[in-house]
């Protein structure tokens, strides 16, 4: 087991590795005058000049990527164009938001996608599985920014129940702090909830045709108990494993619902980044969220012994 | 060369026989003629915009703006004449109009959906079957995939603009980019499966070089999953291309989009929904379309997986 998880972090650094290599020559290697883009159209050359130094673009290609690789490791990001200030500590200043806003996501989703996957699953072909993946399809296809419009302008505009947009921490109150992150919570996970939902009603179904769901039956158990006990116990390991993948659908939808509901996280910062035209920031919030995206599924990887006990290595 | 022939005869035998039930098939699902129909009228809404009642949708005209759709006004023609006009979907912020507009925005949507996917599906058609084939060469692609996989698509897309600027060329490559390595995968899936096979292993036998056993054994069994990947790319795209708009970060603002319009109108938009509404029905069905005729040619095209899902 000690081995294993050895082995599995060592097998993640090549990817981080490479992760990193992408950005680092994302810059690099586009076509033109690297500097002159950022700068943008009205800039002088002595602006573009000042770039090229601040990015440390004058050097040779292998000695940019030590000296870049070697500030990487100390969680150096360089400072940000336009907030003036390191971009590690603007990154930790917007953290707070967005593991709210994904946190609530992730608990909503899994609250209402597993349990109608079941039922869907259960009752296969009938009007419970005919709605569930009549919402998945349509949860799929609906733009994240549409539905959070919609949801703002029935909710907050119309009914006045809930707060327009803005966030506030917990530490003014819970109340306060539930009331803004409701939308953009329900607005978020309604992709993640379509494509869970999804996953564990085929998974359910895989395993309903089981013959120990059939003994489970026979033995007279009732079906709540076949149900979870023996059906979404075996079908957990590719379910765990799509929540894992889905995790890049949720970063990219962090981006668009923190822009709709104006959630100043690091969502927010990426779009503030790029219009800013702030390459140091858009660098580090990809690396971030890329580096956060391997972690979770590597933890998910390792988490498959707990579940499936026949699992070893 | 009696072999060769032997076995393409048998071949496409083999598809003949299957092929009309297929397509009967295909024909007769219920998602896939949904799909196709609501894409049909897009992309006639798309094809003859400028025929289908609307005005220049980058005509800015400041006393009309912010109207509410059904507004009449009129309009004087280039010939002289004025006629009665009625804002359908009325005006944006800058007095557009919404209607027309949104019907130019189907153009975009559509090209950047279907170039995404016929790029996406080609190049990693092409880098899918050599990997899969070749030895030497799979250890490196598939490790440069699995690098471009673990950066979420959006930032991806998102990085890779902001470095090229803005425009329908840059969008479309930035968001194909990210789907490429995922169309690799399945290609690689299937290669591996039927470099097993024992016709492979005849044709190999019989010295058949690298090029026409790809094309003639391998690239036949890999086009029905690729259509039904490439139909969820064009659906992923059209999601991508209006979300960058309407980030402000996509295709130029003058040009209208769907995301372009959603974004001139999401300030106004407690006001007059209608900016974001219009464009976001258009937006939501063009995409639950394609992904529905995904479905359908999954079902129809690729049994195994459909059962899976």
């Amino acid at each position: 087991m000690t081995a294993f998880i050895a082995r599995r972090l060592l097998a993640t650094i090549p990817v981080l590795v490479l992760v990193a290599l992408f950005v680092f020559l994302m810059l690099r290697l586009t076509p033109g005058d690297p500097a002159a883009i950022i700068a943008g159209d009205n800039a002088s050359p002595a602006q573009i000049e000042d770039i090229r130094e601040r990015l440390g673009l004058n050097d040779p290609l292998p000695t940019q990527l030590v000296i870049w690789s070697g500030r990487l490791l100390q969680g150096d990001f360089g400072e940000s164009f336009f907030f003036k200030k390191q971009v590690s500590e603007l990154i930790l200043q917007r953290v707070e938001p967005t593991l709210a806003l994904a946190v609530s996501t992730m608990i909503i989703t899994l609250l209402v996608a597993i349990p109608l996957g079941v039922i869907a699953a259960w009752r296969q072909g009938g009007w419970i599985d005919r709605v569930v993946m009549g919402f998945s399809v349509a949860g799929f296809s609906i733009p994240v920014f549409v539905l959070g419009y919609l949801l703002i302008y029935i909710f907050a505009v119309e009914l006045k129940w809930l707060p327009v947009q803005g966030y506030r921490s917990i530490t003014a109150g819970l109340w306060p702090f539930l009331q803004r992150l409701i939308l953009p919570s329900l607005t978020l996970s309604v992709i993640y909830i379509a494509l869970i939902a999804r996953i564990t009603r085929a998974s359910v179904i895989d395993v309903l045709g089981e013959d120990y769901i059939r003994t489970a039956k026979a033995k007279g158990l009732p079906n709540r108990t076949i149900l979870i006990r023996h059906a979404l116990r075996n079908a957990a390991v590719p379910i765990v494993t799509i929540v894992g993948i889905g995790v890049a659908l949720l970063i990219g939808g962090v981006v668009v619902t923190e822009s709709v509901y104006n959630i100043p996280g690091l969502g927010r910062l990426t779009v503030d980044a790029v219009l800013g035209r702030d390459f140091p920031t858009i660098q580090a919030v990809i690396l971030v969220f890329s580096f956060l995206y391997v972690l979770i599924n590597l933890l998910i990887d390792l988490s498959y012994t707990l579940l499936d006990p026949r699992i070893r290595y | 060369m009696a072999v060769p022939d032997l076995v393409d005869s048998a071949a496409q035998a083999a598809a003949a026989s299957r092929r009309p039930s297929v397509l009967r098939q295909m024909t007769r699902h219920p998602s896939v003629v949904f799909g196709v129909v609501v894409l049909v009228t897009m992309l006639l809404l798309g094809l003859l915009a400028p025929r289908l009642g609307t005005i220049d949708p980058a005509g800015i005209d400041p006393v009309w703006r912010n109207k509410r759709p059904g507004t009449e006004r009129t309009v004087t023609l280039p010939s002289g004449e004025t006629t009665a006009f009625v804002h359908r979907m009325g005006t944006d912020s800058l007095g557009r109009d919404l209607y027309s507009r949104v019907i130019y925005g189907a153009r975009i949507s559509l090209v950047v959906g279907l170039a995404v996917a016929a790029i996406s599906v080609s190049t990693g058609l092409v880098i899918g079957l050599l990997s899969g084939y070749l030895r030497w060469l799979d250890g490196i692609v598939m490790r440069v995939m699995d690098g471009l996989m673990a950066i979420p698509g959006i930032l991806l897309a998102i990085g890779l603009v902001s470095l090229w600027g803005a425009g329908l060329t840059t969008v479309i490559i930035a968001i194909t980019v990210p789907e490429i390595p995922r169309v690799v995968r399945l290609v690689r899936s299937i290669v591996l499966s039927i470099r097993e096979e024992p016709y492979v292993e005849a044709a190999i036998s019989i010295g058949t070089p690298l090029i026409p056993m790809l094309y003639r054994h391998v690239l036949p069994n890999t086009l029905a999953p690729l259509l039904v990947q490439g139909t969820y790319v064009c659906a992923s795209a059209i999601l991508v291309e209006a979300l960058l708009s309407f980030l402000g970060i996509g295709i130029p603002p003058e040009t209208p989009t769907w995301g372009n319009i959603m974004a001139e109108g999401r300030v106004l938009f407690q006001v007059f929904p209608h900016n974001i509404l219009f464009p976001g029905i258009f937006l939501a069905l063009t995409i639950l379309a394609v992904n529905v005729l995904g479905d359908g040619l999954r079902d129809t095209l690729d049994p195994r997986m459909a059962k899976r899902f």
